[in-house]
């Protein structure tokens, strides 16, 4: 694919382009003889881009699974390697994945449920990185990864913040955490640190966040030109290429396209919105499809989620002593107090002139399962807005039921048309 | 003016044909729900007892899981939303609605004009629905009618304690095998039911009147161990099991005022 025809493409064929060509880059370091990175995916990639590492990021990769109807059969790997149907399914989809990669570098054989396997082929790590700033469960997995591979594992530790705004002290431990990755990684790459290149990609990353944090501005047209399910397909280049220019490009365009369509009085839905949700949590992934079209199908169109959301990670790329960095990367919303997260969602749903909230109960986060109750509550009592919860998982299918969401969202557009009718039943 | 409410389920399909919005023209409800004969019975049946045909209906709304399956209906409602407009029509003090169904249990807070101010309803499981009642009551060999004529006979009601139907089951097993009467097993899977209801009931808040619909309330002794469970005063919808059916066809009255209104 030559440079004119990426000039030339809509954001829709950059983003697919760009993933295919990450997974290639990857799949071409190893071959090469280069590192490969498994990375979570609010990690900070930034030091190790800098040190020309390849990263793959197995969330994303899990979920796109997930939706391509795979998960079933990594996860059946996981069930036969012990993990419960209670542990995070994209930890499940992930370790099932690495067994079968691991099966065939061993064996020179590949096994047959990977070679039928819709997966992106992604190679094996050479160490993996990780972070706890949005769920404690990649400690865990990452560490089982590290053993199962006999490889590096840099952890970045990042304090909760029970109070906000984040203490200068947490923002010095957190700084420290990078420069001792850095000094990890010099060791594993038997080479210095590039401070030079972690400049750069520092301002880069700053570039394709603001191109992010465009697309996600777009919901507060009304209506909207923004159809809030893209941010979850779009979220995959903010993930593993926001250290990159692809992400950036990408971005752009889809902003550029986003505002043009604005600007001609189109909106996301061919019909008209009848109303707009808040949705909290992360994607259904296996069901992407099913739980966007109930929306659709009665008018609703999502214009808020904090979830894409924890990418905003905006900070001073000039900043040296890199707590502007640490800052960016501990104040995801999920990392900190109650009070804060009810701020961030609340105006979330604000900027989205959301009329009520959909709470994805989800089998695989404790974490934002256990947060959506109070949170929920402490919302309404706030703004009013109806929501309703409804139980599923990210890549576990077996974990949803489409009926019983039908119901709770139907429910849920009815309760609002309530509200827009004064509230009679 | 004629309007239908049909509101097909997991294990029964119910219809209920109403006159101007007001009077109850006939209601009835067959045993078996989406995927079964049970809608064609039900649709049959009305007819027959009623006197009417569907191209008598001026608008027919269904509800229910089988909602989506049934081409001769003109809109689809949650039963949530017809549960709601149904009991509050039969009784304008209710401010907390307990509904049991085959699948799912849920509870509904009401403002005083009969809005929902909120809902919540049982998780992907079945614990507390009437299925798990059936499933009890096959393990037990009683007929589901006759489980309250023995609940009312237990002195001293059985602990069943898991929240898994199929845990359950083997607990009513074990239950038997020790010789637990079989009266205080049923009280304790009725006191396991109530638990599970009277839970979602304390989440939206417990506001009276405090009514009970769905098919599982047509069993005294669910109702019974609720009102223990809840300590306040319950009311069992009249017809509990057609409340969904009755909302549906306000509705749809309602929908043809509206069009009435805008033509």
């Amino acid at each position: 694919m030559s440079e004119k025809s990426v000039q030339e493409m809509t954001a829709k064929e950059l983003l697919a382009y760009y993933q295919a060509k990450l997974d290639e880059e990857a799949r071409q370091a190893k071959a090469n003889g280069k590192l490969v990175c498994w990375s979570a995916s609010v990690a900070p990639p930034e030091m190790c881009v800098a040190m020309d590492i390849a990263m793959v990021y197995p969330e994303t990769h899990a979920a796109g699974i997930g939706a391509r109807k795979g998960a079933m059969d990594m996860l059946e790997v996981a069930d036969r390697m012990g993990y419960s149907v209670d542990c995070c399914s994209y930890g499940r989809v992930n370790m099932g994945y690495m067994e079968l990669l691991k099966e065939e570098a061993m064996t020179g054989k590949t096994p047959e449920a990977l070679a039928n396997s819709p997966a992106a082929r992604v190679p094996l790590p050479d160490l993996v990185i990780t972070c706890n700033n949005i769920c404690n469960t990649l400690l865990k997995w990452y560490e089982n990864l590290a053993a199962e591979l006999n490889i590096p594992c840099i952890v970045i530790d990042v304090p909760f913040n029970h109070t906000m705004p984040v203490s200068e002290h947490a923002k010095e431990y957190i700084a420290d955490e990078f420069r001792n990755a850095i000094s990890q990684l010099e060791v594993i790459c038997g080479r210095p640190f590039d401070y030079e290149k972690f400049h750069q990609v520092r301002r880069q990353t700053q570039r394709s966040i603001e191109q992010w944090n465009r697309i996600a501005s777009m919901s507060r047209y009304k209506p909207s030109p923004l159809n809030g399910f893209d941010l979850f397909n779009y979220m995959a280049l903010v993930v593993c290429a926001r250290s990159r220019d692809y992400a950036e490009i990408t971005f752009r365009k889809f902003a550029d396209e986003l505002e043009e369509k604005y600007k001609k009085g189109e909106s996301a839905f061919k019909g008209a919105e009848q109303n707009r949700i808040a949705w909290e949590g992360i994607a259904v992934w296996p069901y992407l499809g099913h739980t966007f079209k109930t929306l659709k199908n009665q008018g609703t169109i999502m214009t808020g989620s904090a979830y894409p959301n924890m990418w905003d990670l905006t900070y001073d790329a000039e900043d040296e002593s890199l707590h502007s960095m640490a800052e960016a990367y501990t104040r995801t919303y999920i990392n900190t107090c109650l009070d804060n997260k009810v701020a961030v969602l609340r105006r979330i749903m604000e900027e989205g002139q959301c009329d009520g909230v959909l709470y994805h109960l989800n089998r695989s986060c404790k974490l934002m399962s256990f947060l959506n109750v109070e949170t929920a509550e402490r919302i309404q009592e706030k703004n009013g807005l109806p929501y309703v919860s409804f139980d599923g998982d990210q890549t576990d299918p077996r974990n949803f039921a489409p009926a019983q969401y039908d119901t709770r969202v139907q429910a849920l557009g009815e309760m609002m048309e309530q509200a827009a009718d004064g509230g009679q039943a | 003016m004629y309007t239908m409410g049909i509101d097909v389920g997991s294990a029964s399909s119910k219809a209920v044909i109403l006159r101007d919005g007001k009077e109850v023209v006939a209601g009835l409800a067959v045993q078996a729900g989406t995927g079964s004969s049970g809608p064609g019975r039900v649709l049959e049946e009305i007819a027959a007892t009623s006197g009417l045909d569907l191209k008598d209906m001026a608008f027919i709304l269904a509800t229910g899981y089988g909602r989506t399956a049934l081409p001769m209906a003109d809109k689809q409602m949650s039963e949530i939303t017809c549960h709601a407009k149904g009991v509050f029509f039969q009784d304008p003090s209710v401010r907390t609605i307990i509904d049991i169904g085959g699948q799912d249990v849920k509870a509904i807070a009401l403002d005083d004009r009969g809005g929902i101010r909120q809902f919540y309803m049982n998780d992907k499981c079945a614990a507390g629905t009437g299925r798990f009642l059936e499933v009890m009551a096959r393990v037990l060999e009683v007929p589901l009618e006759e489980m309250a004529e023995y609940h009312f006979r237990s002195k001293n009601p059985a602990q069943v304690s898991s929240t898994c139907t199929v845990f359950a089951e083997s607990e009513v097993i074990s239950l038997l095998s020790r010789g637990t009467a079989k009266e205080d097993i049923i009280a304790g899977v009725h006191f396991s039911v109530a638990a599970k209801a009277c839970a979602l009931a304390q989440r939206v808040g417990v506001r009276r009147e405090v009514v009970l619909c769905g098919g599982a309330a047509k069993n005294g002794g669910v109702a019974d161990a609720i009102e223990k469970e809840l300590g306040a005063p319950l009311v069992v919808a009249q017809n509990p099991q057609l409340t969904g059916a009755l909302g549906a066809a306000l509705l749809a009255y309602e929908e043809m005022m509206r069009k009435e209104r805008s033509a």
